[in-house]
């Protein structure tokens, strides 16, 4: 079976998810599974979930230079999920011109699987794509 | 309670000491600061050392090695960019409990060239957003556009001030002016910072003897004194979007605000600041999270030379991180030693006149790490 590039990303049996938690007593949702709430500091709370797979571009960096034998440009971005959790990832699909990615554009999360820069293997990852009717 | 002070303050220029250890870039600050309070080793009473690069290398004990083993007792620190400032204020708390009355801090790094940021595995960088340093503060920068319409040009101005700054101070690393037009056409690293937007990763180290005030006026140093008048840290308080876009605003907030209660003054009365512009981006930031303008306002104090030498307040009059250089664990004393040669009045051709408060910024962290942030004020006795 092909490992995941991160812990929360699942292989789900065919079926790809990113894990997170839900807190049971004040709603905050993680990405990952935990066992205490960060934000109320509730404990045994928190509740597993799978993460919303749709959500908006809050904010981004067009990357140029990275460590070695990392492909560039890429596009650095932070997701809004709809279900309250913020993660991190590539955003792929859209010209790597800072002056054409719009914040706000609604965007969904795709898996594939892709070799990390220094890896012999690909890894099951995930990145975000402009949700339809979004594309530009 | 009674204050401490500063009796003895000094660091090294920043650069390059390929040739050079760790304990041995230490020690040279060390006796730097000692000389400049009049005292020895012997003085000393304790000492606190800052290092990240070999947190587990007992640095201040190899360092007491090579300037004299006396058996005092020896903290190591490692803290992220707050590593050096959390060493003095780790000093500053032993005398204000009464523990000690004279005791040495010291911040030490060495460091190679290149990004920082990753870590060990199997790395998801490029294929789950970024995880350098650049990336993050570029984050920074464009969640200000986003929100206040703050522009390229203006992230590259904060370049361009503190570059121009370095040229007044010996113990930069860099001492050469970029124009707007050579720091916006530098290489383009994350979007909007540009090569010369980052700070130079460097070698250096600063060291402070801190004294109870009783001792002060016992020794007859008070000549050369700088009071200690707030000295606050803080961690990463919880925001939403922390674990996916790394926090500096909130625990310099948190750190600040608790800074000017404890010194019993508003930001308005601060007369100089060396802020942790580890990237361009970060300093317009911190411009406000510090209190020296209404959040939004950043791009105009940069735009008005409000932060120049010169201006109302001036802001990293060193050259900052992003000239004089961020050796990671040297840093929070550096910006200690600048402020402290203000108020003594003896910055030469870059003092800021009349300055009789400083304060001092220091914030570090990283992906999936939190933060930590160290502020310091300081007052002219």
């Amino acid at each position: 079976m092909t490992d995941t590039i991160l812990p929360f990303v699942k292989a789900g049996d065919g079926a790809p998810y990113l894990a997170g938690s839900r807190c049971g007593a004040c709603g905050e949702v993680f990405v990952g599974t935990r066992a205490t709430c960060a934000k109320c500091t509730a404990r045994d709370q928190m509740a597993p979930v799978h993460l919303a797979q749709t959500g908006k571009l809050y904010d981004f960096t067009v990357v140029y230079r990275s460590f070695p034998g990392v492909k560039v440009p890429f596009i650095d971005a932070i997701v809004d999920l709809d279900d309250g959790a913020h993660l991190k990832g590539t955003l792929m699909g859209v010209d790597p011109d800072p002056a054409t990615i719009q914040f706000g554009m609604p965007v969904t999360v795709e898996f594939r699987e892709a070799v990390p820069a220094g890896a012999d293997r690909p890894y099951l990852t995930f990145v975000f794509v402009p949700a339809e009717g979004a594309k530009s | 309670m009674s204050d401490v002070y500063i009796v003895g303050i000094d660091m090294i220029r920043f650069g390059r000491y390929p040739e050079k250890t760790v304990p041995g870039l230490a020690a040279e600050a060390a006796l730097l600061a000692l000389d400049d309070a009049g005292l020895t080793i012997r003085d000393m009473q304790a000492l606190f050392c800052g290092n990240l690069g070999q947190a587990s290398g007992m640095v201040g004990q190899r360092m007491l090695a090579e300037i004299g083993q006396t058996g005092i007792p020896v903290t190591n620190v490692a803290n992220a960019c707050a590593t050096g400032a959390t060493a003095f204020r780790d000093a500053w708390m032993t005398i204000k409990a009464g523990v000690y009355d004279t005791v040495l801090a010291v911040g030490v790094e060495q460091m190679g060239k290149g990004l920082l940021g990753g870590g060990g595995g199997v790395s998801p960088e490029g294929l789950v957003g970024s995880y350098t340093m650049p990336a993050m503060f570029a984050h920074i920068g464009m969640e200000h556009s986003k929100r206040y319409g703050t522009t390229f040009a203006q992230f590259a101005q904060v370049s361009v001030k503190n570059h121009h700054h370095s040229t007044l101070n010996p113990k930069s690393m860099y001492r050469v002016e970029t124009p707007l037009k050579e720091v916006m056409g530098a290489e383009m690293i994350a979007w909007p910072l540009t090569k010369l937007m980052c700070s130079v990763n460097v070698d250096g180290s600063a060291a402070a003897v801190l004294m109870s005030e009783k001792k002060v006026r016992e020794r007859g140093l008070m000549d050369r004194a700088v009071r200690i008048r707030a000295s606050e840290m803080s961690s990463n308080p919880f925001e939403d979007r922390q674990m996916a876009m790394p926090d500096f605003s909130g625990a310099t907030r948190v750190a600040a605000a608790n800074a000017y209660e404890q010194a019993g003054i508003g930001p308005e009365e601060v007369n100089l600041v060396e802020l942790h512009d580890c990237f361009a981006t970060a300093e317009l930031v911190h411009y406000e999270n510090l209190g020296l303008c209404a959040f939004g306002d950043a791009g105009k104090l940069i735009d008005d030379g409000t932060t120049a030498l010169g201006g109302r307040v001036p802001v990293n009059v060193s050259g900052g991180l992003l000239s004089k250089g961020h050796p990671l664990g040297a840093t929070g004393i550096a910006n200690i030693y600048e402020v402290s040669t203000h108020l003594r009045g003896k910055a030469g051709e870059r003092q800021v006149e009349g300055a009789r408060i400083g304060l001092t910024h220091v914030v570090g962290g990283g992906p999936g790490m939190g933060t930590a942030c160290a502020i310091h004020v300081l007052e002219k006795v």
